[in-house]
């Protein structure tokens, strides 16, 4: 398999960030959204192939890990917390 | 290729609507919080609208009590929750082997989190059974001149972090076993058992966003540390814990160990970035806030703050939005103020005062702002009512003052 190219990066990236915001869970979602967002913008540098090719399979295992639990949260979810009329919260 | 991408679209934006979910029944206990947010569906409402009050949840500050699971936990726990339900100890078929394989590796994961060698962890029922397990030990192997010295590591009420390799080593040159309970601590700060010369250190996993009912202990193999087991049986974790490991539950805590190892520096950080705001924006707010804890050697992530002339249960009270505490939940059925505070030399009056913060992984910044704001709120609504704040704001000083019987 090739080695990612950036728009392979930029799309794990997006949709990553979609799948998160599906959260049902304030939490759960507030923190997945903060942390994939930090999490690629601390590697954003990484110029060693081996090494994207390794955050990248890890960032696709996480992405299966969301899908999964994005989905269950939904079919357990419950009343939202006092401050989410508030704002809508994406970090 | 313009419909399979209409597809994904459609499929991104209505996950719900396109396949029929069953959606379990909420359990939550409804609290009748009003929701100040202006109405969409006003018109129609507008019969119901005094009455209706949506239910909402409060926040969640309470993590020294314990933790929400991560959904990397839960993910690694289902399968073996679903189909790989095999008895970790059966030998002879494929469920037993899958079954003792991921145990095995979840002892690896605690291990590495540690700096131990597999071998010497033992799972057991959480740190409480690991505590008894340690002590025990003492009993077993009672001499003269043998000793054990049993440290928190991280406290649970005031975050108080004690010198534990200090400690070990004084311990190690007298020959004296040193156990620590480090529940609060394991995958918070780092720990290495060599290093800081521990011999036994109990482990939770509710506290590091792991599962409930699930703990281990660690029992030094090197200079070999002999433990007498609490319950006997079938011989399970070398004779040391007898008892089916509960192959669900200690996938969930080797996943909470590994993510708390690839996570503890960027939590650590966050977590001491949000306990500087909530301190700092009460500290600047309201006088007379102190501090309970050495502000030196704290665990950021937990902090008591004691509210002078304001008593700590109606401040609880008063904060229903918040999930809090006021000293550890498991001596939270009492009235009497917490020992630690009181071990500290914390005055009686200022030790009914007190409430804990616990800011964690999941903790936002909306959430301690919030906090904050409410606390702010009702601390200063509840002095005015205070005659001991009155007498204050006169300048008397209540140490003066010679309270009679009647």
């Amino acid at each position: 398999m090739a080695a990612s190219s950036r728009a392979q990066v930029l799309d794990l990236y997006r949709a990553m960030l979609r799948e998160s915001k599906h959260f049902s869970a304030y939490n759960y979602r507030s923190y997945a959204i903060r942390r994939i967002r930090d999490a690629f913008r601390e590697n954003k540098n990484v110029k060693d192939p081996v090494q994207i090719q390794a955050l990248m399979n890890k960032a696709k295992r996480d992405l299966g890990i969301i899908r999964r639990q994005v989905h269950i949260g939904q079919m357990y979810s419950t009343d939202k917390l006092v401050i989410e009329n508030q704002e809508k919260p994406r970090a | 290729m313009l419909l399979r991408t209409s597809w994904r679209l459609m499929a991104a934006a209505a996950p719900a609507a396109l396949w029929p979910r069953a959606k379990a029944p909420t359990r939550g206990l409804r609290l009748r919080v009003v929701d100040h947010a202006p109405q969409s569906a006003a018109p129609s409402d507008a019969a119901t609208a005094p009455e209706a009050e949506s239910v909402l949840r409060p926040l969640y500050m309470d993590v020294q009590a314990t933790t929400p699971l991560d959904p990397r936990v839960l993910d690694a726990m289902l399968p073996y929750l679903v189909n790989y339900y095999g008895n970790p100890h059966s030998r002879t078929h494929a469920y037993g082997w899958e079954s003792e394989a991921a145990m095995e590796r979840a002892r690896q994961q605690v291990a590495s989190l540690i700096g131990a060698d597999p071998r010497e962890i033992i799972f057991t029922s959480g740190a409480t059974e690991s505590n008894n397990i340690a002590i025990k030990e003492l009993e077993a192997a009672i001499q003269p001149d043998s000793s054990l010295v049993s440290v928190m590591t991280v406290n649970n009420e005031i975050g108080v972090k004690q010198p534990i390799a200090e400690i070990g080593h004084i311990c190690s040159s007298r020959k004296v076993y040193f156990h620590t309970d480090a529940a609060q601590a394991v995958g918070k700060i780092p720990l290495d058992v060599n290093n800081m010369k521990i011999d036994l250190m109990s482990i939770s996993g509710h506290k590091i966003y792991g599962p409930k009912g699930v703990g281990a202990i660690y029992i030094r193999r090197r200079p070999r540390v002999r433990v007498e087991a609490l319950q006997s049986g079938g011989g399970q974790e070398r004779g040391m814990r007898s008892g089916t490991v509960p192959t669900p539950l200690v996938v969930g805590l080797g996943a909470a160990c590994e993510v708390a190892q690839q996570e503890m520096e960027y939590d650590h950080k966050r977590i001491s970035k949000l306990a500087e705001r909530l301190t700092r924006k009460i500290m600047k707010s309201l006088p007379d806030v102190v501090m309970n804890g050495d502000p030196e050697h704290h665990y950021p992530g937990c902090i008591n703050l004691s509210f002078a002339y304001v008593e700590g249960e109606s401040l609880l009270m008063a904060l229903k939005d918040v999930a809090l505490s006021s000293g550890s939940a498991c001596t939270s059925a009492s009235l009497e103020p917490s020992y630690v505070l009181r071990a500290i030399g914390t005055d009686e009056d200022l030790a009914h005062s007190s409430i804990r913060f616990g800011i964690g992984r999941f903790t936002t910044e909306e959430e301690v702002d919030y906090t904050v704001e409410k606390c702010i709120y009702h601390v200063k609504r509840l002095r005015e009512m205070s005659p001991l704040w009155e007498m204050v704001q006169d300048g008397i000083d209540l140490k003066s003052i010679r309270w009679t019987q009647h």
